[in-house]
């Protein structure tokens, strides 16, 4: 069973700002590029490489790993770094949490009721639209420089203006893909 | 050494908290923006709320440094960006830390959306210096500001406002309209159907708070 939406709303906010009075505010994305530039430094030694010009002691061809002197660049080659770390202990947290509630359905691991009602069964259909959603979604997450994590909550807590307008788009294209996607409730 | 326990600590919480609110069920968000079931906007919008009034009374007596907040730059593709999210978490049902939450619960579409999350990264690493070339990237209305004057940063305010306050009112603001809004904004017949699935897993579920 899921917590209420004031009990769970005040956990989430405590976990929210714990990340911010002892470290740094809560952000996912961009552990995303930094584990795609591991993976790309794994098979091209080239990817990231030892630098005396930028500030963080790394470099990269690529100009997004290499901006900010090289702080992403610096993050792929020291991977055991808060970030990455934060977000593996999340995915841990997740399966944990799952793991004492029972864990999820068998029907629901494929996809969701609500998806079955709109779209049938077939596993196959589902999972071409989450990979183009996951696409679409973490391009849009590195261009806006977060995600719901960094630029909504976080952002938003902290009374940043970028929080405020990352909102806004998310909401303005998210509320009408879902009224016209999902016509009917699940069953 | 500290930084790395913390990172475990506070990691964990979150993944756990998500997934016991029901963010790992791409039901609830679809739900959720379909205007079918607002247990999550409360949710948020209750948690943003906390979360700010607590840090900015912190931040007044000196409990939290202002050193931790970390503000990013507004700029044309924040808004650009975050429609673009809006979609795929629409289409989905994951923004990029549900998904990975979700598949360690078990679900393959989860896992499935991660994986086209790492091609959509990487695609934005090959197009960054495009999209900075046509000013998407510029910065815009004052770049990294907040409301007000949060003292001991050098974030510019929109506002001439302290903006600890101002931060604690938008919260106190938060929680009102988290307690305001109805369980749903929809035909009550359709969403408040008992769906006989297994608590939890029914995103259409009734809610009590």
């Amino acid at each position: 069973m899921i917590l209420s939406w004031r009990t769970g709303g005040l956990l989430l906010g405590l976990v929210f700002l714990a990340a911010v009075a002892l470290v740094k505010p809560i952000g996912v994305s961009t552990q995303f590029v930094i584990l795609d530039g591991i993976v790309w430094n794994s098979v091209e030694k080239s990817a990231v490489v030892k630098s005396e010009k930028n500030k963080s002691g790394y470099a990269s061809p690529n100009a997004y790993l290499n901006k900010s002197g090289g702080a992403y660049a610096k993050n792929v080659a020291q991977p055991a770094n808060y970030g990455l770390l934060f977000v593996l202990a999340m995915i841990g947290g997740a399966g944990l949490s799952a793991i004492l509630r029972g864990g999820v359905s068998r029907p629901e691991r494929t996809m969701p009721a609500i998806w079955r009602a709109n779209y049938g069964d077939s596993p196959w259909k589902r999972y071409a639209i989450a990979f183009a959603s996951g696409f679409v979604v973490l391009y849009g997450a590195r261009l806006a420089s977060g995600c719901t994590s960094g630029h909504m909550m976080s952002g938003m807590m902290q009374t940043a203006v970028s929080g405020f307008i990352f909102a806004a788009g998310a909401f303005a294209a998210g509320i009408p893909v879902a009224l016209l996607m999902f016509p009917k409730d699940a069953r | 050494m500290t930084t790395i326990i913390l990172a475990i600590v506070i990691g964990a919480a979150f993944g756990f908290v998500l997934d016991r609110v029901g963010a790992t069920n791409p039901g609830y968000i679809i739900s959720m923006l379909r205007l079918g079931n607002l247990h999550l906007m409360k949710t948020i919008l209750l948690a943003i709320g906390v979360s700010s009034i607590l840090m900015f009374a912190g931040l007044l007596t000196g409990l939290i440094s202002p050193a931790h907040l970390s503000v990013k730059t507004a700029y044309v593709g924040v808004f650009i960006g975050g429609a673009l999210l809006g979609i795929g978490f629409a289409a989905a049902g994951y923004c990029p830390g549900t998904s990975l939450s979700a598949a360690a619960t078990g679900r393959k579409d989860a896992l499935v959306f991660s994986i086209g999350g790492l091609f959509g990264a990487g695609a934005y690493m090959l197009t960054y210096s495009h999209v900075k070339a046509i000013g998407l990237l510029d910065s815009v209305l004052g770049g990294k500001a907040t409301l007000g004057k949060i003292a001991g940063t050098k974030y510019p305010a929109l506002f001439d406002f302290s903006g600890e306050w101002v931060g604690i009112a938008m919260g106190i603001v938060f929680i009102a309209i988290a307690f305001a809004l109805p369980a749903s904004l929809r035909n009550a017949a359709q969403t408040g159907k008992n769906t006989g699935k297994q608590p939890g897993d029914a995103p259409t579920a009734a809610i009590h708070g």
